[in-house]
């Protein structure tokens, strides 16, 4: 059985901090298959398009039938733990600092063995669950976990080094006044966050569900605007060294395309709040997370952006704000790289239309921010990096990896 | 050197002490409250400042910033041209106003009282006979300023914005009509957010102070402050917008010579 987390205790000031160390990690193309599934939390197998044979490790061709069409299929994630054992030296300086370490073969009901990282309530001869996980290099591992939940499951060491859980961690939400704050709030606080800094700009104007955030145990609501460079800097400052989770919640949305609209002013403001919020984040906070990533139990771990999943592919009803999302997500995906050295992983949470006031003439189904946080605390605790919430998102999703010239031309009409 | 210039006597009465400049500016910060309209319109930008180089390698030796804002963000000038009554005026934008109009006497009707006990005061024709009745009629072309000490308030209460917008204290429209049409006004000044009341959406016209000053080719002063230390009569106020093409207002330091 899994011991409970304890609360950290403060930090020992006197003690120097103990930086990140990355796992091994070259990966080849072919692995980054399992990539891939890893950061999005899927299942599948390495499977050969010709004879549909599954393998493991990934391979460019077949093992069987030697076809060179290898693609990630649908498979059971359940086996049996053959054999488990427990590192106790290590050369590689990652786990070296973290052994004993315990790893085993698991042997797949769809035929591959893996060779995995084991959760600590697994013992040989156990049913098991496997799942390609994101590792502290940001690339994928085999994870082995009981096949049915045990107590405290997610507080084991091992498990957590692939997670980002939320639980006693510090979290910053950075809009306080964007429609998902106060769910967000709400949902890490439930799930353990022992604080959470909410930012407010312009204080000076009302903030109706000011009683609402501070009925949430362990919220504190700070000065920040993230269209001011001062601002975003003087908070980091004062509570840089202490935000293990950054979820960025920066919300500024308009309808409208390029020709529909007059001038540039709303576009700048777009971007202001968006593009160049995040800049000054990633400056102001970035390097700081990045020191902190293997700073105990309450590591600085993850980077939340909330994005429209219309970042990935414009709707040109929403055409100006489609192109400052995208501008955001590609900025997103620079600082994924920056910060993967630090152990932080920078999750990208794309959802459709928001049941919020901007989208009011927007036809259902669309996305309550209730189901955002939740799919925003739910991928923490598994260790995702891109998430899609709800219809509208795994609709874009799907058919952008389908036949994206269909789904630009749909989009259009 | 030829001293026949008079403004050597300004210069001499400063060092002197005869004469001391009152500053009625505030300081541009990212913080200032800038007005707040429903958010499918077009909205004021804030002051913002970003450095360009602080003595490092993007410049080893000097330190400057570049900064935004809107035409009518902190202690800032309206010109006519600013509200659609004004719109066809001559010489109505910062960069066509003649010069010499940025310099003009100032009187100051103090309302602190009143606007302390009601945030949505308004000053009516009888505040300026009272107020003429004391200290004299207000001569043509000079500025008239309200002062409510609304300066002094915390930034929430300052703009004081509730459900039915923002409640700050503001001319009501005889005044203002009694000012240009009677009066011969250069501008009307304020320490509020706008030179009308917080609720003059509501009034008829909307927004009087902008409807029959800039209407007539006057201007507006907004955002003052330190209004409580210049006589109710007797100061000249230097009030000289940036000269921006077609510019609607600007920012600006608004400099009053007062008596030592």
């Amino acid at each position: 059985m899994t011991e409970p987390l304890s609360r950290p205790k403060r930090k020992n000031p006197l003690k120097r901090t103990r930086l990140p160390l990355s796992p091994q990690p070259m990966r080849s193309r072919a692995a980054h298959l399992l990539t891939q599934a890893a950061a999005e939390g899927r299942f599948g197998l390495p499977t050969c398009l010709a004879c549909g044979h599954h393998h493991y490790p990934p391979r460019d061709a077949c093992p069987k039938c030697l076809a060179a069409e290898i693609v990630m299929a649908p498979a059971s994630d359940l086996g049996q733990l053959a054999a488990a054992t427990s590192v106790e030296v290590a050369q590689d300086l990652y786990f070296r600092e973290r052994t004993p370490w315990r790893l085993g073969t698991v042997v797949l009901a769809a035929g591959p063995s893996v060779v995995a990282h084991l959760h600590g309530d697994c013992a040989e001869g156990d049913r098991v669950r496997l799942s390609w996980r994101l590792d502290r290099s940001g690339n994928a591992v085999a994870f082995a976990e009981p096949a049915v939940t045990t107590p405290n499951m997610s507080d084991d060491s091992q498990w957590r080094e692939m997670t980002n859980d939320p639980k006693f961690r510090r979290i910053l939400i950075t809009d306080g006044r964007s429609s998902l704050a106060l769910a967000l709030a709400k949902a890490l606080a439930q799930a353990g966050a022992s604080l959470i800094f909410v930012g407010l700009a312009d204080a000076w104007k009302p903030f109706p569900e000011m009683d609402a955030f501070k009925r949430i145990p362990g919220v504190e609501i700070l000065p920040l605007d993230l269209t001011d460079s001062d601002s975003v800097t003087e908070l980091a400052g004062e509570i840089g060294a202490r935000v293990d989770i950054l979820i960025n919640t920066a919300e500024h949305i308009r309808p409208g395309g390029l020709t529909e609209r007059t001038g540039v002013t709303l576009a700048r403001e777009e971007l202001e709040a968006g593009y160049l919020g995040l800049m000054r984040l990633a400056q102001a906070f970035g390097p700081v997370m990045k020191f902190r990533g293997a700073d105990g139990a309450n590591s600085a771990c993850a980077w939340v952006n909330l994005l429209s999943v219309y970042a990935l592919m414009s709707w040109p009803a929403y055409g100006v704000y489609s192109a400052a999302q995208a501008a955001v997500y590609a900025a997103a995906l620079s600082l994924r790289s920056e910060l993967r050295s630090g152990g932080v992983r920078v999750m990208n949470v794309f959802s459709g239309p928001l049941d919020t006031d901007w989208f009011q003439t927007v036809p259902p189904p669309k996305v309550a921010p209730a189901q955002v946080a939740r799919a925003v605390v739910d991928a923490l605790m598994k260790g995702i990096e891109d998430v899609f919430v709800g219809d509208v998102a795994e609709d874009i999703r799907a058919r952008l990896a389908k036949n994206p010239k269909a789904l630009e031309r749909e989009l259009g009409q | 050197m030829s001293m026949t210039n008079p403004a050597f006597q300004l210069i001499g009465a400063l060092a002197s002490g005869q004469m001391r400049i009152i500053d009625l500016t505030h300081t541009l910060t990212p913080e200032f409250p800038t007005l707040v309209l429903p958010p499918e319109l077009g909205q004021c930008a804030p002051f913002r400042i970003e450095e360009v180089s602080r003595y490092d390698p993007r410049g080893p030796a000097w330190y400057w910033n570049n900064i935004s804002m809107s035409e009518h963000t902190g202690t800032h000038f309206d010109a006519p041209i600013h509200w659609v009554t004004g719109k066809d005026l001559p010489n109505n934008s910062v960069d066509t106003i003649p010069p010499e109009k940025f310099m003009a006497p100032a009187v100051v009707i103090d309302c602190s009282e009143a606007a302390a006990a009601d945030a949505d005061f308004e000053l009516r024709i009888s505040h300026i006979e009272a107020f003429e009745a004391a200290h004299g009629r207000i001569p043509a072309g000079c500025w008239v300023l309200l002062r409510t000490d609304w300066s002094k308030l915390p930034p929430a209460r300052y703009v004081n914005m509730r459900d039915d917008g923002a409640h700050t204290p503001g001319p009501a429209p005889e005044a203002v009509r009694f000012l240009v049409e009677e009066r011969d006004v250069l501008g009307f000044g304020t320490e509020t957010i706008g030179t009308d009341s917080g609720q003059a959406h509501h009034f008829n016209p909307p927004y009087p102070a902008h409807h029959f000053m800039h209407g007539k080719g006057r201007y507006g002063l907004q955002c003052l402050t330190n209004l409580d230390q210049l006589p109710p009569t007797g100061a000249i106020l230097f009030a000289a917008p940036l000269k921006i093409r077609q510019g609607s207002g600007s920012p600006l330091r608004v400099l009053a010579f007062v008596e030592g």
